[in-house]
């Protein structure tokens, strides 16, 4: 849903295309919410803006991609909607919470409840087992051990690796680590699962059977931002953004936030906890 | 986030790379080992002085015949045959009867002392040879096993009569009773009418290798009437010590016609000799200390570089345990248990090693372990971890976590 408000970027306004359907939704919280954020890194001469005003809304069940060449500046929106980062000018809120006055503790743990990571690189801890990899967020968040357990291994199980959980990540196809990483970052019910390019190092086969896990959760009513360079993974989500250059530069809605994902294979099973 | 976790973190961390560990450990064993393996060397060498010395008995003190000036010029230098400086004197008889004047004076006995060869039958041994006045024996600490001590009577008459010390007497007859034998002193037949109690090992010497005979004997056969070689003075308590050596110097000043500066004798107590005995041992081993901390020193910054190393290596690490929710504290929290654990296993290690070591003799010294030390390693080695590991531990906290996410 797209809300060109007051707080719009300036710069090359985003096309926008509402669909009928759009219009019949109900009213949703926005999940994330920027408003005209400004990223700049350096100082003086050498200052370069990442970001150069971006306002964005996603809501509550939407299912976003951001697409973008490299230098376009999605890095950056990631790290400030995943909160490794916070804007040097404009607001981000997630869940209502403005994260422009927060520290680094705070950050931590806004980054613990809210928000489930999924890189490219996986970023498994080596040596450690699938399941203790999923339980790392509880712990961080204070979880005792038996329900930690309980819960990752729900999580595993719902990704399809409930038979692998004591296998340490080199012991895992790709494929099977990506899998873990999206039980580790669903694991604590977060508002978001942030995907930074999920599939750029999986094979064909892999990367089809990640984006089924990821349309299942979002059927489940997971709201998920991908971001991604590639429109075989675009075509999953229900609203495909371009950025360049630091702004904006389309907005495209496919499906309402409220409908099932346009490429679902199947119908919803299994245990998805909302 | 519970302690118990972060503990668990930790350990899991050490794991990951168990011979950089084990290296390192290393480092912080050999710190506290040789610590505590120093310290009790150098308090076990200044103990068994501090034995030896007391064994000279409290109240004792020692009047030794010396060279002279010393320290002033050499009379040859200036005009052959010059008496500017007096000539030094021979301490004798006299002046020790002199001193038995003094006040607080309980026994003088003049000695004169050299080495000689004791045989009995086949076997023979070489010992050090005392002459003396009867009153030599309390004033030593020196006990009967067998027989008895010789009398004035015998001083005054010059018999030929000894007493033995243990291993002198053991070495000659075996378990026989030597008292009333007759040994060959230097060829000249001696009866023994005594044998000492053992005074067990003061150093090098053995204190119970030792003959003791009449003063008048053995300078009459041996040394001749020249100089004593010392006078042992007894005090009537302990306390009176230091006022009878200040008498004894004043005396013997007077009837040597010197002052302070050209003085012919030493006077020494075992007092004085166990504080300047005791405070070069406590140098001693304030630089065996110091030098075994410096060792430790070198295992603590060995921390320092192989956690740094350890950071860098799980910056990645770092990131993703940060994206997933740790906080900077946590994050120290790991890294700090993690040098510190190192640090306090070495310790202990160390503490194992240092007690083993104190169970041999070192270098004939048998080391003796001050209690101290070993808590004081401990939690100095703990302290180390903190201290060393702080610096990357912080470093590893204040990562920003979306650089350590793209870290290579």
């Amino acid at each position: 849903m797209i809300r060109p408000g007051p707080h719009h970027a300036a710069g090359a306004p985003p096309e926008t295309q509402p669909l009928p359907a759009a219009e019949l939704e109900p009213e949703r919280k926005p999940v994330i919410r920027l408003v005209s954020v400004v990223k700049t890194y350096g100082t003086g001469e050498a200052a370069v803006q990442a970001l150069r005003g971006v306002s964005l809304d996603v809501v509550e069940r939407d299912y976003v991609a951001i697409m973008g060449a490299s230098g376009s500046g999605k890095s950056t929106l990631m790290n400030i909607i995943g909160c490794l980062d916070v804007p040097s000018e404009g607001e981000f809120l997630i869940d209502g919470i403005d994260t422009g006055t927060l520290d680094e503790q705070q950050l931590a743990v806004l980054r613990n409840r809210k928000i489930g990571f999924v890189f490219q690189a996986f970023n498994l801890i080596p040596r450690m087992s699938a399941l203790a990899n999923v339980e790392l967020p509880l712990s961080y968040a204070g979880v005792k051990a038996a329900e930690r357990r309980r819960r990752a291994e729900a999580a595993l199980l719902l990704v399809g690796l409930a038979e692998r959980t004591d296998a340490q990540p080199k012991q895992l196809s790709g494929g099977q680590q990506q899998r873990v990483a999206v039980a580790r970052a669903l694991v604590t019910s977060p508002s978001l699962i942030l995907a930074d390019e999920p599939t750029g190092n999986l094979d064909t086969r892999a990367s089809h059977d990640l984006m089924d896990v990821f349309d299942r959760l979002n059927a489940a009513g997971r709201t998920i931002v991908v971001i991604t360079h590639e429109a075989d993974v675009a075509k999953h989500a229900k609203r495909i953004i371009g950025v360049q250059d630091g702004h904006i530069v389309s907005d495209r809605r496919v499906t309402p936030p409220g409908a099932l994902p346009p490429l679902l294979r199947r119908p919803v099973d299994g245990p998805v906890r909302p | 986030m519970s302690p118990g976790q972060i503990f668990r973190f930790a350990l899991a961390g050490l794991a990951a790379n168990k011979l950089r560990s084990g290296l390192t450990t290393l480092g912080i064993l050999i710190g506290v080992g040789s610590v505590i393996l120093l310290v009790a060397v150098g308090n076990g060498s200044s103990q068994s002085v501090q034995n030896a010395i007391s064994s000279l008995g409290a109240s004792a003190i020692t009047v030794l015949h010396t060279e002279g000036s010393a320290a002033g010029p050499e009379p040859s230098t200036s005009a052959l045959g010059s008496t500017a400086f007096a000539e030094p004197q021979n301490l004798t008889v006299q002046d020790a009867q002199a001193l038995a004047q003094a006040q607080g004076v309980a026994s003088v006995s003049p000695v004169v002392s050299t080495s000689e060869t004791l045989s009995y039958g086949a076997s023979s041994n070489t010992a050090s040879l005392t002459g003396t006045y009867p009153s030599y024996f309390p004033a030593e600490n020196d006990t009967l096993s067998q027989g008895s001590y010789f009398t004035t009577q015998e001083v005054n008459t010059a018999r030929d009569v000894v007493v033995l010390g243990s291993e002198a007497a053991s070495d000659l007859f075996g378990t026989a009773n030597p008292v009333g034998k007759s040994v060959l002193v230097a060829g000249i037949p001696f009866t023994v009418v005594g044998v000492l109690a053992s005074k067990g090992s003061s150093g090098l010497s053995s204190a119970d290798d030792t003959a003791i005979a009449p003063l008048t004997t053995v300078q009459d056969a041996l040394t001749g009437f020249g100089t004593l070689d010392d006078v042992v003075v007894l005090a009537k308590s302990a306390a009176q010590v230091d006022t009878v050596e200040g008498e004894i110097t004043s005396i013997l000043d007077l009837r040597h016609h010197e002052t302070a500066a050209d003085a012919d004798f030493d006077v020494l107590s075992a007092s004085s000799l166990l504080s300047t005995a005791s405070s070069t041992s406590h140098t001693f081993t304030v630089l065996l200390g110091a030098v075994a901390a410096i060792s430790l020193l070198v295992g603590g910054i060995g921390i320092t570089n192989i956690m740094l190393v350890t950071v860098t290596e799980r910056t990645r690490e770092i990131g993703i345990r940060k994206a997933v929710g740790a906080t900077p504290g946590v994050v120290l929290a790991q890294f700090l248990t993690e040098a510190t654990l190192l640090a306090m296993i070495g310790g202990a290690l160390g503490i194992l090693a240092g007690v083993v070591g104190t169970r041999f003799t070192i270098v004939g010294v048998k080391p003796v372990t001050v209690p101290l030390s070993i808590p004081l390693a401990f939690g100095v080695s703990a302290l180390i971890g903190l201290i060393f590991g702080g610096l990357p531990a912080n470093r590893a906290a204040n990562m920003r976590p979306a650089d350590a996410l793209r870290y290579e």
